[in-house]
């Protein structure tokens, strides 16, 4: 892959930036702006849960920061390599190499074994078929899968075809997950162990999360839960900060 | 409230020590219900007076036991459903629905403000649950979901202020041409 972006540091450039980005589709009468000004910084290891209503803005951040869609104004960085400015070949690089997701559904192709799935996207990055497979075992293993790999997505529960979907989008050296409501299918406690395998595993390797999510139980999980509200940030909660009564954002 | 019937409880199997009780009854709780021994013993001597526990005081300590009537109370009180009551009215509620009387902008600040309060709480619990892990006794686990549950109801409430308030808020000005 070229790097748009020769003067980046791996080892320090945060795992998400994104600067003043605005997002506006559509023009005149039937413009709608979706995101206005948002600035959001997401850390190496960090887990950052986005809350909002529908409508809020919460799937266009995430389509933005996975280089789907490009922003109206603003900078998207992501492990400091500039998004908007790559070519459709290098995002989609982007997307098997830095950039991991989970998906509420839909996360498994079907005619493809557990391990299948999650060697997709090294195979498809040109890794070596058992560099892959070794790989792939590794991550399967640090969401405590190690057996039955050779079976199919709907031989596993949703649980744990949640679980593989997350060892796919930690599998490589991923520098960022995007999870988008993953939890959605799942009942309370199942939904629990998903969300903890995200805010502990990529942490661990330093790999940064951001949790698109609705429900407040799954959001607290996170070290920040930031709050949009007509595609704005109106606040945020972090858990790091002194335990007063405290709001940090300013409403619009 | 409910310690007359916490005690009844444990005296099902067997009968006990006063200060029995209160070891059993805070172990039950998960630590967090902690009664002061004079409190089981003015709770007994009700329980006693009402003759649903009956007393042994032949060994060095009193002894109580659950009387049939005792048992009858108890079962009752394991059927017994919360009632029909009125929605309960706390300060939250209040502060919303006074909030809204001003206006809506007032009213998603309001909500802003409890809404990140109460996260924090929940980020709190979470942590505590993390340090924890696995160490905690079941009924301690039981115990912080409770607390976890409530915040979540709280907050679920306040996002559904918030998406009635933008609702009423686009409804009246209808230029907005729908959302991505």
């Amino acid at each position: 892959m070229t790097d748009p972006c020769a003067t980046r540091d791996r080892t320090r450039s945060p795992a998400l930036e994104m600067v003043a980005v605005t997002k506006v589709y559509g023009r005149g009468p039937t413009e709608v702006r979706a995101l206005t000004d948002v600035s959001l910084t997401v850390g190496r290891g960090e887990l950052v849960a986005v809350m909002g209503p529908s409508g809020c803005g919460k799937s266009t951040l995430l389509h933005l920061a996975g280089g789907l869609e490009d922003p109206t104004a603003g900078a998207i960085r992501v492990d400091g390599l500039d998004v908007p400015a790559m070519t459709a070949a290098e995002r989609a690089s982007l997307r098997r190499t830095e950039v991991g997701y989970v998906f509420q559904r839909l996360n498994l192709v079907p005619s493809l074994t557990a391990l299948e799935n999650v060697m997709l996207p090294l195979e498809l990055e040109g890794v070596g078929r058992r560099e892959s497979r070794d790989r792939a075992r590794e991550a399967l293993a640090a969401v405590g899968l190690t057996e039955q790999l050779d079976r199919y997505p709907d031989d596993f529960s949703g649980g744990q075809q949640q679980r593989i979907a997350v060892a796919r989008a930690l599998v490589g050296e991923r520098r960022l997950i995007l999870a988008d409501e993953p939890t959605g299918a799942l009942d309370t406690l199942t939904g629990d162990q998903v969300v903890e395998l995200l805010a502990e595993l990529p942490a661990r390797r330093g790999t940064a999360v951001v949790l698109v999510t609705h429900e407040p139980r799954y959001a607290s999980w996170a070290d920040r839960v930031v709050f949009l509200r007509d595609g704005r940030v109106v606040d945020e909660a972090d858990a790091g900060a002194p335990p007063v009564g405290t709001a940090v954002g300013s409403a619009p | 409230m409910a310690v007359r019937e916490g005690l009844m409880a444990l005296l099902v199997d067997e009968p006990r020590h006063g200060y029995q009780l209160k070891t059993a009854f805070e172990a039950a709780t998960g630590g967090v219900w902690r009664l002061n021994v004079g409190q089981v013993y003015s709770t007994l001597d009700r329980l006693h007076r009402d003759g649903l526990v009956a007393v042994d005081d032949t060994g060095e300590q009193k002894r109580y036991a659950l009387t049939d009537s005792g048992r009858d109370a108890l079962g009752a009180w394991w059927r017994a459903t919360p009632a029909d009551d009125p929605p309960p009215r706390d300060e939250l509620q209040l502060k919303v629905l006074l909030a809204v009387e001003q206006g809506p902008e007032h009213a998603l600040d309001v909500i802003t403000r409890q809404r990140t309060a109460l996260t924090r709480a929940l980020q709190r619990h979470r942590r505590a649950q993390r340090e924890a892990a696995g160490d905690a006794s079941l009924s301690a686990q039981l115990v912080t979901d409770a607390l976890v549950v409530r915040a979540e109801a709280d907050l679920r409430w306040l996002d559904l202020c918030e998406s009635r308030i933008l609702r009423a808020r686009q409804g009246r000005a209808p230029s907005n041409g729908g959302s991505p």
